[in-house]
Parts: structure tokens; C-alpha cells; sequence
């Protein structure tokens, strides 16, 4: 006969925090930030179809690293909530807090019951009328929320870029000089090597614009994140009208003339093998 | 209480299913009281409710134009007289109901829902087929309603960013779905609308010729159809007209559509039936 050894559940919850911790550490970092007009979202992520910055709803987004399959899982849970809550209340009615809210309960019962915690951390963040009526949460892996007042960086180096946030990021920084910020600490290695210049196809960038009507969030690519990073072009914000090009218009990318749309590939909904892992 | 918003627990096991990505599927697995054909029906007798009427839709060179009159009726009233019954599905499509209004509009809601739920997860637009057959099984699941009164026919025109095309889908009870080629026309007004539109309708116009046309239309289906609404230049009450093309959809505003409706209803002056 077998007896299981005792673990003491500080031993037990401490090993758990250990292993979700080292998972995430592991993948790249993601920046949220505020800017005057808006929220941006930047991440250190070459792929262009497994996203780690997504729209939950009109105003409210959600960003996250650590295991894709995790977090997939739960952005899909988040666009769900966020629908059925909007179809039958009001559109009005769908807050970030409501959805962080459920997301910590999700987080935290997945902690202390599944066999192994989710490896994730996530950003649910909703941009307001005002910058100071914006919100932006942040929970961790066993379901512990903090409301983060205007910027976040989570995985990876999150630690270092956190530090040069504090000491440069300002309230009311333009989008160009948030995203050049955020570019540039992501690019810096924590432990004193040589900086990686992240080019526009590196990274995945995307904002919670507050001056647009109904659905808010738009990817930005192309000749217009160009421009937005380059510290000579005077492009500071993006612009008020959507690409004219025919197809879905959820990226901004400051071309005139149509481009053929590569779509996304569908395979998001999660099943079959395990997705890799783009962190 | 059931919809999970509770907010103590976690969120239940159909939020976190995973393969699909259609909104209906998940509410019917979840929170089957929300859908629009969900509810327990009272054995016989039937419901007096109001019923919105005539809904034109004709393609022209560069998309797609539907435009419906402001009128529901209930039996021999007008039960609303500004009531909008073409609305935007997505940004680019849309849906005009003819039916019991409350039922369609709930469908169309439904519907919505349905096209921006699949764009978030999947991260892609649907294809107009995609967009008409899910409409189509909307339509299916509320035949129990239709076979006690409460029937809602929609009609779908869509831009076909594939072909580059203004296409038109027609439904009936069963949830069955045509394709329709030229123009269509539906609910209570639609013969006469369906008429007016076999004389007016060319290959190749422009929108501002389509418009009229959709107008003109709807001037007809009210001409002769009681429960169809006509221009009501006293309340200033237009039709509701969508046009769909490359850039997206767009409703007219009111200024422009004052602007047909007046100059048709200069034209019939002393020539009713619009002859020419």
C-alpha cells in the first residue's frame, strides 16, 4: 500500500505560483500604456496570426503572454462574455471590471483546483470618455487582480521595462511617443547586453482609440507604425478615417491604395494538437 | 441566476468550450431562454402583434441598395408609423424584416450579434454565403413560432467582397434561402413594389438611380398596399434606405432622402401610377 507524502498547502500553493511564474517568465514581454488619446498595446510578437493583443468588445481589450492555448482559451470566454452581456443588457452595459471580475474568480478556481495552473497573465484594460476614466487591470495566474494606473508590462523582462516606465512614462504622452517608448524598452536586455532594434514586423501593436465611435480597438501595421516610430515623422496619433481598401477594417496601416488582406488563420478556436507557443 | 453574472465562481464550462465560434451555439448551450425561438408557446389561439410590411432590395453596378417603409400595423391599425425595419447586420451587410416586428427585430439583434461574435473569434470577415446561411438557420429554428402566426421573413443583401458584387438572399417560413438576382422585394406591400421594379430597374445604374428606384418602389407598394407606409411629407417620415458597396455600408440621412421623396411625389403629380 502507498500513502501519499504530506505536503503542506503553503508548500503546495507555493510550487504552483513557482511553475506558473517560470512559464511566463519564459515568453516575450507586452506593454500597455496609456496615451492622450487613447490606450496602446504593444507586443514583442513576430506572428501575424496568433495574436497576444485582441478586442473583447467596443471599448475594452485584452492582452496577455504566457502559454497560447491558456490564453486563448480565455479570450474566447471574454468575447462571449462580453457579447452575451451586450445582447442582453445594452452595449453600454459590458464593463472591463465586470470581465476582470470574472477572469479572477475563472484564474483563481483554476489555481487552487486544476491539476496545474494556468501559465498565463492578462490585461483587460477599457478606455473611457477621459484618460482618467480609463481602466486597466491586470491578473496574474492565481487570480489576483490589480487595478494598474497607466501602464503595464507583464512577462519576460516585464520587471526592467516596468522600471523605465515608472521613470518615463507621463500622463498625456502622444501616441507616437508612447509606442517609440515602449519600443525601445522592450528592445533592452535587462541584464546589460546590446538592445534589439524591433522592427515594425516584429511587433504586434494595437490601440483602444477613445475618439471613435463604437468599436474602438484597431491593429496598427504598415507605413502608418512606421511613421508613429520614426522620431522625425510627424505622423504623432492615428488617423480618424479607416483604410479605404475593401475587407475588414481592424488595422490601420496608412496604405491608400488596396492590399490584398492575407487572412488570419482560423485555427484560433483552440482543439486538436497544442498550439505552439509564439511567447 | 443563470446567465453567470453572478460574479462569484468562475465562469461556466460553456464559456471556456472550445471549436466553436457562432454566438447562437453558445447562448443555446448556455442560455437557451435568450434566444428569440426559446420560449414555451401557449397551445392554439393566436397573437395580435404588429407586423412591419414591404422591404425592396435591387443591385446596381457597384452594390447593393435595400430600403424599407416606416409603417407597422396590427390588423387595421398603424401601431407604429417610424418604426426602422432595414438595419445593418455588419459592415457589410444588411437585413430588412417583414413579420412580426418584435420577433424580427429580436432576430436581427440576434443576428449581429452572430456576424461581430465569429469576426472577434475568428479574426475574419464571413463570407455572404456564410452570412445568409446563418441567417437562413435563425429563421429555421422559429418555424414553431411561424406555424402559430409569428412568422418573420427576412431579406439579406450583402457586398460580395469576392466577386465585388452586390448579392440579395430571400427566406421563407421554413428557413429556406434563394438567391435572388436583380431586385427582390418582401412582405405585405411586395407584389406591387416587385412590379414597379420590373419596369425601373436597368442593368448598370448608379446609386442615386437605385435609390430612386428603391423609393419609387416602396412609393408604389404604398399606393396600393393599406398596411404599406408612404411618404409622409407632413411628419417628414422617410423610407429607411441602406446602400452597400466596397466602402461599407451607409445609411442615407434624411436630407438626401427628402430630396427623392419630394421629387417623386412632384413626378406623380397628376400622373399617379408614375407613367412613362
Amino acid at each position: 500500500m502507498t500513502m501519499p507524502f504530506y505536503v503542506s498547502p503553503e508548500q503546495l500553493m507555493k510550487d504552483r505560483a513557482d511553475f506558473a511564474r517560470k512559464g511566463i517568465a519564459r515568453g516575450r514581454s507586452v506593454v500597455v500604456l496609456g496615451y492622450d488619446r487613447g490606450i496602446a498595446f504593444v507586443a514583442d510578437n513576430p506572428s501575424r496570426a496568433l495574436h497576444k493583443v485582441s478586442e473583447i468588445y467596443d471599448r475594452i481589450a485584452f492582452a496577455a503572454v504566457g502559454k497560447y492555448n491558456e490564453f486563448e482559451n480565455l479570450r474566447v470566454a471574454g468575447v462571449r462574455y462580453a457579447d452575451l452581456r451586450g445582447y442582453s443588457y445594452d452595449r453600454r452595459d459590458v464593463t472591463a471590471r465586470g470581465l476582470a471580475n470574472a477572469y479572477a474568480q475563472t484564474l483563481g478556481a483554476v489555481f487552487t483546483q486544476e491539476s496545474k495552473p494556468y501559465e498565463v497573465e492578462i490585461v483587460v484594460a477599457e478606455v473611457g470618455e477621459h484618460a482618467d476614466e480609463d481602466q486597466i487591470y491586470r491578473l496574474m495566474y492565481d487570480g489576483s487582480v490589480a487595478d494598474e494606473q497607466g501602464f503595464i508590462a507583464m512577462g519576460g523582462t516585464g520587471d526592467h521595462i516596468t522600471a523605465g516606465l515608472k521613470e518615463r512614462w507621463r500622463p498625456g504622452m502622444n501616441l507616437g511617443d508612447a509606442l517609440a517608448l515602449a519600443v525601445e524598452l522592450l528592445g533592452q536586455d535587462p541584464s546589460g547586453g546590446p538592445s534589439r532594434t524591433l522592427t515594425v514586423t516584429q511587433l504586434e501593436v494595437a490601440v483602444l482609440d477613445r475618439e471613435r465611435p463604437r468599436r474602438t480597438f484597431r491593429r496598427l501595421a504598415g507605413p502608418l507604425l512606421d511613421a508613429l516610430l520614426s522620431s522625425e515623422n510627424p505622423v504623432k496619433d492615428v488617423p480618424a478615417d479607416d483604410d479605404a481598401a475593401p475587407g475588414r477594417h481592424d488595422t490601420l496601416t496608412g496604405e491608400t491604395s488596396p492590399v490584398s488582406e492575407t487572412a488570419p488563420s482560423s485555427d484560433d478556436a483552440a482543439g486538436g494538437p497544442p498550439e505552439p507557443d509564439p511567447s | 441566476m443563470s446567465l453567470g453574472f453572478g460574479g462569484a465562481g468562475r465562469l461556466p464550462a460553456a464559456f471556456m468550450t472550445t471549436g466553436s465560434s457562432s454566438f447562437t451555439e453558445f447562448i443555446s448551450a448556455h442560455s437557451p431562454e435568450l434566444l428569440p425561438s426559446g420560449r414555451a408557446l401557449p397551445v392554439g389561439g393566436t397573437v395580435e402583434a404588429p407586423h412591419g410590411t414591404t422591404i425592396v432590395a435591387l443591385t446596381y453596378e457597384s452594390g447593393v441598395v435595400m430600403a424599407g417603409d416606416r409603417r407597422a400595423t396590427m390588423g387595421n391599425l398603424i401601431a407604429n408609423r417610424d418604426m426602422d425595419k432595414v438595419f445593418a447586420a455588419d459592415e457589410y451587410s444588411a437585413v430588412g424584416i417583414a413579420g412580426t416586428a418584435g420577433l424580427a427585430i429580436e432576430v436581427v439583434k440576434l443576428f449581429q450579434v452572430e456576424l461581430e461574435h465569429y469576426e472577434k473569434i475568428e479574426g475574419t470577415l464571413l463570407s455572404v454565403e456564410g452570412k445568409a446561411n446563418r441567417l437562413a438557420s435563425m429563421i429555421r429554428a422559429n418555424l414553431a413560432m411561424a406555424m402559430q402566426g409569428l412568422s418573420v421573413v427576412p431579406m439579406f443583401a450583402g457586398f460580395d467582397l469576392d466577386a465585388m458584387a452586390g448579392r440579395i438572399f430571400s427566406y421563407d417560413v421554413t428557413g429556406g434561402c434563394y438567391e435572388e438576382h436583380d431586385h427582390h422585394s418582401v412582405g405585405s406591400g411586395s407584389l406591387f413594389a416587385r412590379g414597379a421594379m420590373k419596369k425601373l430597374w436597368r442593368p448598370g445604374m448608379d446609386a442615386a438611380a437605385a435609390t430612386r428606384v428603391a423609393v419609387e418602389a416602396l412609393y408604389d407598394a404604398a399606393d396600393d398596399d393599406s398596411a404599406t407606409g408612404g411618404p409622409d411629407l407632413g411628419r417628414r417620415i422617410w423610407p429607411t434606405l441602406a446602400v452597400v458597396d466596397a466602402g461599407g455600408l451607409r445609411f442615407l440621412d434624411d436630407n438626401a432622402l427628402a430630396a427623392v421623396v419630394e421629387l417623386i411625389v412632384a413626378d406623380r403629380r397628376g400622373n399617379p401610377g408614375g407613367a412613362r
